[in-house]
């Protein structure tokens, strides 16, 4: 008898006390590192690259508007001198022309923006007149959009199924060119 | 007297439940866990990101891949000349900007490009990368600006 070990009894739990400290720890971390804001910003797309033997698509110079600026910020739009803030308008005009202005477009869906700076001209300027005429084009989505859905074109978009068809986009669709930049 | 004005206390307990209490932590964790993108990386260059009025957000955040252009930091806080980063690395050699989003078209095909670009860097060096981004035919590209306030 002697022999026979005696049991020593321990109760076989773990702790569960600390569990929601620890919990809170982790909570606490993640809390604090944590970035839930999406980035936002001006969404392009860039031209794809040129390959050698690649013809140029010929574009009626006036469906085409051409906005320049120099590294001074000065714009040049279809060879007049403006200022930035009066870009919107005139892009405005030049998409919804529909062949009434001999200068400007011929259809919304055949007008293009070509865009083009020196290399010298700051980032700064460069948002700033992009941004300009992407509002343009905003607006305009927008009063297409309140005429006909009552709404603007966010909330027009908001609510279209997956597969139907984005009828204001078509009508006036985004053709923003970044031109090829000089080698200057 | 005084034992008229006496407050009847409730029989009810006063004590809020904290059984659930873990659970409840649990919950909040397991969201922020998953919600969390941990690599921010940090940043070589400076980079100030100009305001702009017609943004557009990006809700795939996993897509994104970021390029921060701006003056470089030195050591003993100044901003040398304009430089590239990606990841965590200062890109020197511009070619390499082509292999890199080379190889991340090939890992997701649906990658956007990102460019926080600092607002006082000349364009020329924006286009130098846009080049670059071409070559590779990474042509969905992001300006990155803060929302202007109206």
């Amino acid at each position: 008898m002697p022999l026979l070990k005696q049991r020593v009894k321990r109760d076989a739990e773990i702790p569960s006390a600390s569990m929601a400290d620890i919990a809170f720890l982790l909570l606490i971390f993640f809390l604090v590192t944590t970035t839930i804001d999406a980035d936002k910003g001006i969404y392009m797309q860039l031209p794809p690259p040129i390959e050698d033997d690649q013809d140029i698509p010929e574009i009626n110079q006036r469906n085409l508007l051409n906005v320049l600026v120099n590294a001074d910020g000065q714009v040049l739009l279809d060879n007049e001198v403006t200022n930035v803030a009066a870009i919107r308008d005139i892009v405005k005009r030049h998409i919804l022309n529909n062949g009434r202005e001999p200068q400007f477009s011929l259809s919304p869906d055949k007008a293009v923006t070509s865009f083009k700076t020196k290399r010298g001209l700051p980032y700064v300027t460069y948002i700033e007149v992009l941004d300009e005429i992407k509002s343009a084009y905003n607006e305009v989505r927008d009063e297409a959009a309140r005429q006909e859905f009552g709404t603007d074109y966010g909330t027009y978009k908001a609510r279209l199924g997956d597969d139907d068809p984005d009828v204001i986009a078509d009508r006036y669709p985004l053709k923003i060119s970044l031109a090829e930049p000089d080698p200057d | 007297m005084s034992a008229h004005f006496k407050k009847k206390s409730a029989g009810t307990k006063q004590e809020i439940p904290t059984a659930s209490m873990p659970d409840i932590i649990f919950m909040l964790l397991i969201f922020f866990m998953v919600t969390t993108v941990l690599r921010e990386t940090e940043l070589l260059v400076n980079v100030s990101i100009p305001p702009a009025e017609a943004v557009e957000k990006i809700d795939q955040k996993r897509l994104i891949q970021y390029v921060y252009i701006g003056p470089e930091k030195l050591e003993g806080g100044g901003r040398g000349d304009p430089a590239v980063q990606i990841d965590d690395a200062i890109v020197r050699d511009q070619a390499n900007i082509r292999q890199f989003m080379y190889r991340a078209l090939l890992d997701e095909p649906r990658t956007i490009v990102s460019l926080r670009v600092d607002r006082d860097v000349e364009t020329g060096l924006l286009y130098d990368v846009q080049q670059e981004l071409r070559e590779a035919e990474a042509l969905r590209v992001n300006y990155s600006t803060t929302r202007a306030a109206e």
